[in-house]
């Protein structure tokens, strides 16, 4: 088989293929893909784009620091659209003894995450050398893996709250599907900020250095006045406290709603 | 001529008459100037013995505020106010035009007190006369002889008859604290305070809404109208005088130069002087 230079990388057989050498000039090469001569690309790129759209997905987390430790909350519904499909979705996580995340976005990211994040964890347990995982330190690998995902058009398309107690002292922080992170005292994603952050920022003011109990009454506030008004949210949600004792991931529990101004409103 | 006293009568269907006017000329590089948006957060409440409205006093040009005090909260009648969010213009001559209408309506009807709904039915009616094109979100309030009525319209001429209502770009940070401290049978103060907090919460979390606090209280055959409520923006108070001493700038040499006017004056003497006026008939 001769190999010839400018001509095409299709096999020659035998002797001279002269009249197939016209016919498939400048075409297909097997196993690469083919631009048709008339069809314009559409966007130059070579590679198929792969920013995608949730599907199923979660709602606001809310997060607040209390005087020796934090709480992150969120409803436990995994929505399909429109549709109120998945009633009973953990969005709130254990990582180790002192650090919980709390996620919204999609479901089905954040199950990948999950997987690594138990992954290192379980690393750390095999390697057995004393240390465990802090919470700044999985927040900023959660950052820049966010970071990274995001550069290379395929994010994670999540709202993590990461929270817990570095060195003994209360830390919450957020970061976003492009890798955006903070940290503050009090942290809302999805419409939780538009909702739930007034009231968390205006409970925190008048009252910087609040016990447990009352910054779980504020957290139910919220959740109770997100029900009335995200209309992708839920009654039923889980709380997970970090205190220096501990992690805790509560039950499922129900939000305390209010309807008797229905009997106040009538025609329009 | 029963038009000089009653309303006039308003034309069915849609006046678009501008509208293709207005496509041509954008075409040709007019474009219609940009509309002040007023970005805000407005809020009503129902409360034991009437309404109380509340409103922020920042007016924006897309992120430029354009005005640090303006007024929000309009006078319908003297039973009625209605607070304005949406593009400033369109709230500001809605509310003049349903006005002058509803003074029209209680002479024609010998009333005193005009009912609330009857605001809500102009306003909404011109609304949707307009589909959406006037954009004007309304917060309406009044006491008349059934009592306190509250209703929140919107710029495509729906309404919602509600106890406690919020619009604007501030209206979820403003509903969160109705939503958590709302009961019925308020007080008047426990009203205003919380009408105030519901607009601070605009105000410190809504980048469209800001500077002060606006309220007023409707209640049966009296009305207070409070600008400003609370000025919780101050801006800062300078702690030095900023002028130059005089002697800063040397004075190198000084030159007068007297500055003569001539002035002719002309004074017309004799009957022909004075013009009397004409005032037969």
């Amino acid at each position: 088989m001769t190999k010839r230079v400018n001509t095409t990388k299709m096999a020659q057989f035998g002797s001279d293929a002269f009249a197939a050498k016209s016919f498939w000039h400048n075409g297909p090469a097997p196993g690469a893909s083919y631009n048709f001569p008339n069809m314009r690309s559409s966007s130059g790129e070579e590679e198929m784009q792969r920013s995608q759209t949730p599907i199923t997905t979660g709602t606001s987390v809310l997060g607040l620091k209390f005087d020796n430790g934090v709480i992150i909350c969120a409803d436990t519904l995994g929505s399909y659209g429109s549709l109120a499909r998945f009633r009973d979705c953990q969005r709130v996580m254990k990582v180790n003894n002192n650090i919980a995340v709390g996620v919204g976005g999609d479901y089905a990211d954040f199950q990948y995450l999950k997987r690594v994040i138990d992954q290192k964890i379980m690393d750390e347990h095999i390697a057995d050398d004393g240390f465990a995982l802090k919470p700044k330190a999985l927040y900023t690998w959660l950052t820049r893996v966010m970071y990274n995902r995001r550069n290379k058009f395929d994010p994670l398309w999540n709202n993590y709250v990461v929270g817990g107690m570095q060195e003994g002292v209360p830390f919450l922080g957020a970061v976003d599907l492009r890798g955006m992170a903070y940290q503050d005292r009090h942290i809302a994603t999805g419409y939780g900020s538009y909702i739930a952050l007034p009231l968390l920022r205006d409970a925190a003011d008048k009252n910087p250095n609040m016990s447990l109990q009352q910054a779980k009454e504020i957290m139910e506030k919220c959740l109770e006045v997100l029900y009335y008004r995200d209309a992708r949210s839920f009654p039923k949600y889980q709380m997970a406290i970090v205190t220096a004792e501990g992690v805790t991931v509560s039950d499922v529990l129900e939000v305390k709603s209010n309807w008797e101004v229905a009997h106040m409103i009538s025609g329009f | 001529m029963a038009s000089v006293l009653l309303a006039e009568n308003q034309e069915p269907g849609f006046s678009f008459e501008n509208c293709r006017r207005n496509a041509f000329l954008a075409k040709k590089g007019n474009a219609l100037p940009k509309a002040t948006k007023t970005g805000t957060t407005i809020v009503g409440i129902i409360f034991k013995d009437g309404v109380i409205l509340g409103a922020d006093t920042r007016a924006t040009e897309d992120t430029i505020v354009s005005d640090k005090n303006c007024s929000k909260i309009h006078y319908l009648a003297k039973n009625m106010y209605c607070c304005g969010a949406g593009t400033a213009a369109d709230t500001e001559v809605t509310t003049q035009m349903i006005c002058s209408q509803l003074e029209l309506h209680r002479l024609s009807t010998n009333r005193d007190i005009v009912p609330v709904v009857t605001a809500c039915k102009f306003l909404k009616q011109m609304l949707f006369r307009y589909q959406g094109h006037i954009g004007a979100a309304l917060v309406l309030g009044g006491v008349d002889n059934t009592g306190p009525h509250l209703y929140s319209i919107h710029p495509h001429g729906s309404s919602d008859k509600l106890p406690y209502t919020t619009m604007g770009s501030g209206s979820l940070a403003a509903m969160a604290v109705f939503e958590a401290g709302w009961k019925p049978e308020l007080t008047e103060e426990e009203g205003k305070l919380l009408v105030r907090n519901a607009i601070a919460a605009g105000i410190f979390n809504d980048l469209g809404s800001g500077s002060n606090i606006d309220v007023c209280v409707i209640r049966r055959g009296s009305v207070d109208y409070i600008r400003p409520y609370e000025t919780a923006n101050l801006k800062g108070e300078k702690q030095m005088s900023y002028n130059f001493k005089k002697g800063t700038t040397a004075v190198l040499d000084v030159k007068t130069v007297p500055i003569i006017i001539e002035d002719v004056v002309v004074h017309h003497t004799g009957e022909s002087a004075v013009e009397s006026m004409d005032t037969s008939s």
